[in-house]
């Protein structure tokens, strides 16, 4: 009996053994005081001493975005020297999936870097941070320092319609719309589709001569659901979304779910190609930059690869641009281009200080017309002083940007954490025909209505 | 050496150092992520008592039961496969290779060594379709079939899971049944020999039942293994399509770290924490009886 009665303690206690290594990570750094947002909080009345310096310029950014530490490294070099040598720029990388594990746990401690990567829905003004001041609404403060005039109005706007307050600086300012091979346009005897139903045709025919109609990289969710939601976008119209998150619509109304089908429609139809469901993204771009596809649905962060010879066999010249079509008796238009700022990049008040205040201005001074003329990237920051010969698809970039009247958002932009995930992921279910349309969307919607 | 032991300061100057690092890193955690099931919110936003309002939530979350359904059915049907080949295997190395088991030993038991996030991509490159496609697909398109893509489907990617965990882990297990078939005496099997008991009758009447106590603890332990599992179908196929195919772990990852919802996280923690509870006491309780007899 009694050996019996250790033996049963022995499992109990070893089965807990077994499993406290996912408990003990679920339980780490609750031990500090959670409130301690609430007296942190900004005084934008302070000015441009909102915080106090700490010793150095503290950048902390996603592993996956080089670019952004290159470009800050070479003006630290040039042309804010000064701001560096008063303030030393030092760098932190996370990675982007664990963003907003570490800064939660970072902001419970109160020790957010000076400026750091966020997630969407933690900078807004519903958000742990963005609720709670431990992020700068910098409008005010950057007028103030005189660096206001160097954020483009349109990226400005984008970023007050994403995060719903001026919190995130403006390092890319993209445009999306499809890519397309102008040679397998010309050869299928084609001209640039203007409406949907043509885009359509366009990827029949290029599936007919043996082309991947639209490359799109379906191991990553979102390009997938880039095509409904413009679907929806074009159809609906502009605040198709915004009228979801209101409660105005939901989107199991027939011309949300109409997006959905036309998606399922696609993918059903053979035009995304085989095997897209397991599709990367360095695949897809693969696909189109070596001639195997006709399109692909992509940001201007595209433009990167497209200009490097060594990555774009087709040539640079051979490569177009075009938006995401109308849709025939649609409320929406061509023009309305998605638009966005990449990923979250918050500035933290504690530590607003007079040197800190003087490197973000440096940068919004500066930043633009660096990472055009050094890394071929269009930020959302004006571009002060030559940047040299620019490549022809970037000028087209450019100067599609300069004439954008009104922006639409992305599918998920407007959507709690948990239902963008969901989005994505059930997006590879709804695409190979397990999950109707209509159960798409109404597992979309309870979710956005659980988590109001 | 009795009159140490039997010093009681002796006993706890032997213990204090790893007891209280046990406690600290273990014990404290874990009643912490306890207690944690009770509240919702998380570090920032600041924790509220919710009574036993996540357990409801979770009884009712279509999302965590099919997690449930995922990670039990996933560590029976693995379990099950893996301990059977293991046991197979062990035979075949006891009986038929004898002394040069040695390298077929080392061969199985390789893949054990590699990290499993390697063995996924490995396997996904193996069935993968369209511009890149793998050796499973080109197979398939010689005999005249058309390929498939695994990852689009709940089947496929779980069918893909469970070979490629029974390709990595299935070595261990016969390392460790083979240790277990060792320890038999020889003589009990040479008399039982002698009696005219061979093949089948052999494993089945001598064999196995002398092994017991190992099987099982390799049931267990391939059980708890198994229940826990999380790197293979993440990295696989990110717990899709959809999240049809994501455990109960990945689900617990997603909830408390990707949306910040460190209370109702602990609570699916605590909910597979009895799950492995559970299918340990189901496999020791009958077997305890059994080996003490």
């Amino acid at each position: 009996m009694n050996i019996r009665h250790r033996r049963r303690t022995v499992v109990t206690a070893s089965a807990l053994l077994a499993t406290s290594l996912t408990l003990a990570a679920c339980s780490g750094g609750e031990d500090t005081d959670s409130g301690s947002g609430s007296d942190t909080g900004s005084d934008s009345d302070a000015g441009s001493s909102i915080g106090t310096d700490p010793d150095s310029f503290e950048v902390m950014s996603s592993n996956e975005n080089p670019t952004l530490r290159d470009q800050l490294d070479a003006l630290a070099a040039n042309q804010c020297s000064a701001e560096n040598e008063a303030l030393p720029l030092e760098h932190r990388t996370i990675a982007q999936a664990d963003t907003v594990q570490q800064i939660t746990l970072l902001a419970s401690q109160g020790a957010l870097p000076s400026h750091f990567i966020a997630g969407t829905d933690q900078v807004r003004p519903t958000g742990d941070l963005g609720g709670s001041e431990l992020v700068l609404d910098y409008q005010e403060a950057f007028t103030e320092s005189g660096a206001w005039e160097n954020v483009l109005p349109a990226a400005a706007s984008t970023i007050e319609s994403v995060y719903g307050q001026m919190v995130s600086m403006p390092y890319q300012y993209n445009l999306e719309g499809f890519w397309y091979n102008k040679e397998i346009l010309a050869e299928l005897g084609l001209e640039e589709p203007q409406s949907y139903d043509e885009l359509v045709d366009a990827a029949d025919a290029a599936a007919e001569a043996g082309y991947i109609p639209i490359a799109q990289a379906g191991a990553d969710g979102w390009p997938l659901t880039r095509l409904m939601g413009l679907y929806i976008f074009r159809n609906v119209g502009p605040d198709a979304m915004a009228a979801v998150r209101d409660g105005e619509a939901s989107l199991t109304d027939p011309e949300y779910v109409a997006g959905a089908q036309a998606l399922q429609d696609l993918a059903l139809g053979g035009a995304l190609g085989e095997g897209f469901i397991s599709r990367t993204g360095d695949q897809a771009t693969a696909a189109l930059l070596s001639g195997q596809a006709l399109m692909k649905y992509d940001g201007t962060w595209l433009l990167s690869a497209v200009n490097d010879p060594e990555r774009n066999e087709v040539g640079e010249e051979n490569i177009g641009f075009m938006p995401f079509p109308d849709v025939s008796g649609g409320a929406g238009s061509a023009d309305q281009y998605p638009a966005n700022a990449g990923a979250a990049m918050a500035i933290n008040p504690e530590t607003y200080g007079p040197l800190t205040a003087d490197w973000f201005a440096c940068i919004a001074e500066n930043y633009g017309q660096q990472a055009l003329s050094d890394a071929g990237v269009l930020s959302g920051f004006a571009v002060n002083g030559d940047v040299g010969d620019i490549p022809a698809a970037t000028a087209d970039i450019q100067e599609r940007m300069s004439s954008i009247d009104e922006t639409v958002l992305w599918f998920e932009a407007l959507l709690d954490s948990e239902s963008n995930s969901l989005a994505s992921t059930n997006a590879s279910l709804l695409v190979n025909g397990d999950m109707s349309a209509e159960e798409y969307m109404t597992q979309l919607q309870d979710s956005i209505d659980s988590n109001r | 050496m009795s009159r140490v032991f039997g010093d009681k300061k002796t006993i706890l100057i032997l213990l204090l150092p790893t007891l209280s690092i046990y406690v600290l890193l273990k014990v404290i955690p874990v009643a912490w992520s306890l207690g944690l099931s009770f509240f919702q919110g998380n570090t920032l936003r600041g924790f509220e008592f919710v009574g036993l309002d996540n357990f409801r939530e979770f009884a009712g979350d279509s999302a965590a039961l099919n997690s449930v359904w995922v990670s039990v059915s996933f560590a029976v049907i693995v379990t099950v496969a893996q301990v059977t080949f293991g046991y197979l295997l062990a035979l075949l190395y006891v009986f038929v290779l004898r002394k040069g088991s040695a390298f077929v030993r080392t061969a199985v038991f390789f893949p054990m060594v590699l990290p499993t996030v390697a063995v996924a991509l490995l396997f996904k490159s193996l069935i993968a379709v369209g511009e890149n496609q793998g050796p499973v697909n080109d197979a398939i398109n010689a005999f005249g079939g058309e390929s498939i893509e695994f990852l689009a489907s709940t089947a496929g990617t779980m069918t893909i899971a469970v070979i490629m965990t029974l390709w990595s882990s299935m070595g261990f297990y016969a390392v460790l049944l083979y240790t277990g078939l060792l320890d038999i005496p020889e003589e009990v099997v040479e008399s039982a020999r002698m009696d005219g008991a061979t093949g089948p009758r052999l494993v089945g009447y001598i064999i196995i039942p002398l092994s017991l106590p190992i099987l099982l603890s390799s049931i267990i332990f391939s059980l708890n293994a198994t229940l826990k599992v999380f790197d293979s179908l993440l990295a696989l196929n990110n717990g899709g399509p959809g999240t049809t195919t994501a455990p109960l772990t990945l689900y617990m990852y997603r909830t408390a770290f990707e949306y910040a919802e460190y209370g109702y996280g602990s609570t699916i923690a605590l909910a597979l924490t009895l799950l492995c509870l559970v299918f340990t006491l189901v496999v020791f309780r009958p077997s305890s009886k059994r080996v003490e007899d």
